[in-house]
């Protein structure tokens, strides 16, 4: 599906636009209308409107999705030990209820805004677009949004943000790229966390997970990381630094 | 979707919307049969009120982008079927569209 230039139209729906007009009587007088409209274009737009926010004031933005407790917040609680120095990181937690880990990332000297979904399993980008009036992007370099664990419907909703990273812990399946695909597939970098765990579990094989993952087209690393032992963190904060130096490369001049 | 629905009908001066036809493909990551029960409930007070929901699901289609071939594949194996590579790219199965609204006027 095309998203850049909104146009929608796919090999799968070529069709319905080249055969007959775009208005068409049906036999007892009714009206149809071709639309070919995006359902999610109500979203999309408010995302296009978040990323232009994001590159107005030089901010690389990551989305981190996984299933609950794989490890989202533990991995940016080290990623920030070892980032703080070098580069101004903020975050937007995304929670159903509490406000937990959003104090834990305060905790870290880093703000920290905090989204509670309550009912809702996901972020979409007006909730960011709310978030983003209490985020001081001005001082920031890198934000990470967490979004709420789950591993289906944070991946339909583009929130603005330039990257995906999805996280598989080593004591969920290493089937899971299986099993949902369309969060794996959607990832510019799949980290299987809590690697240190590895020893203990007969279960998770890293390269089945791997398989999985090719088996859904994915071309972008694949990192073995523990944020309590450090396994695999350089690679994982040599990664982000290429894509912060890549995207001040890029970057449009600030308004 | 209902508003956007709502807002053709609008634009159309239509009464009601007799049927909204949408296409889904499978990694859009939308379950149609759970839409289909969310709409039941959201379309009650609209113009859609009667309407009927049609969801047509998409094909998942891959172009190899090593041997060039087009090919069927499964949500969760999207290799070539011809050369088994996995460098390839969707061309149909992520669509989340409202494709088509039938209206009445008066």
């Amino acid at each position: 599906m095309c998203d850049t230039c909104g146009c929608n139209v796919t090999h799968g729906n070529r069709h319905l636009i080249e055969e007959g007009g775009k208005h068409a009587h049906t036999s007892d007088d009714h009206v149809a209308i071709e639309v070919l409209e995006n359902l999610l274009s109500e979203n999309d737009h408010q995302a296009a409107h978040n990323r232009e926010h994001f590159e107005r004031h030089g901010v690389l933005a990551i989305n981190l999705m996984s299933s609950p407790g794989s490890g989202k917040t533990r991995l940016l609680e080290r990623t920030i030990d070892h980032l703080k120095e070098r580069y101004k990181i903020g975050v937007i937690e995304g929670d159903l209820e509490t406000e937990n880990d959003a104090q834990r990332i305060r905790d870290k000297g880093v703000p920290a805004v905090q989204i509670t979904t309550g009912t809702a399993c996901h972020l979409d980008a007006h909730m960011i677009h709310q978030a983003l009036h209490q985020t001081p992007l001005d001082e920031l370099d890198l934000l990470f949004i967490e979004n709420v664990g789950n591993l289906v419907c944070p991946a339909s909703f583009d929130l603005g943000q330039h990257l995906n990273v999805t996280l598989l812990s080593v004591t969920e399946g290493d089937d899971k790229p299986a099993k949902y695909p369309v969060i794996f597939r959607a990832a510019d970098h799949v980290l299987i966390t809590k690697s240190d765990l590895l020893p203990l579990l007969d279960d998770f094989d890293p390269d089945n997970a791997g398989q999985a993952l090719q088996q859904l087209a994915y071309k972008n690393p694949i990192t073995l990381v523990s944020a309590k032992s450090d396994q695999g963190m350089d690679e994982w904060l040599n990664w982000l630094e290429a894509q912060l130096s890549q995207a001040t490369a890029t970057e449009p001049a600030t308004v | 979707m209902l508003r956007q629905v709502e807002e053709i009908a609008q634009r159309e001066q239509a009464t009601s919307v007799e049927r909204i036809v949408i296409q889904i493909g499978p990694l859009s990551g939308v379950v149609p049969e759970l839409l289909q029960q969310a709409f039941t409930i959201a379309r009650c007070g609209t113009r859609a009120e009667a309407a009927e929901l049609v969801t047509q699901t998409q094909p998942v289609r891959v172009h190899c982008l090593q041997c060039g071939y087009d090919s069927d594949a499964q949500a969760n194996r999207l290799l070539c079927a011809k050369c088994g590579d996995y460098r390839t790219r969707l061309i149909s199965g992520d669509e989340l569209l409202l494709a088509s609204v039938e209206l009445t006027k008066n």
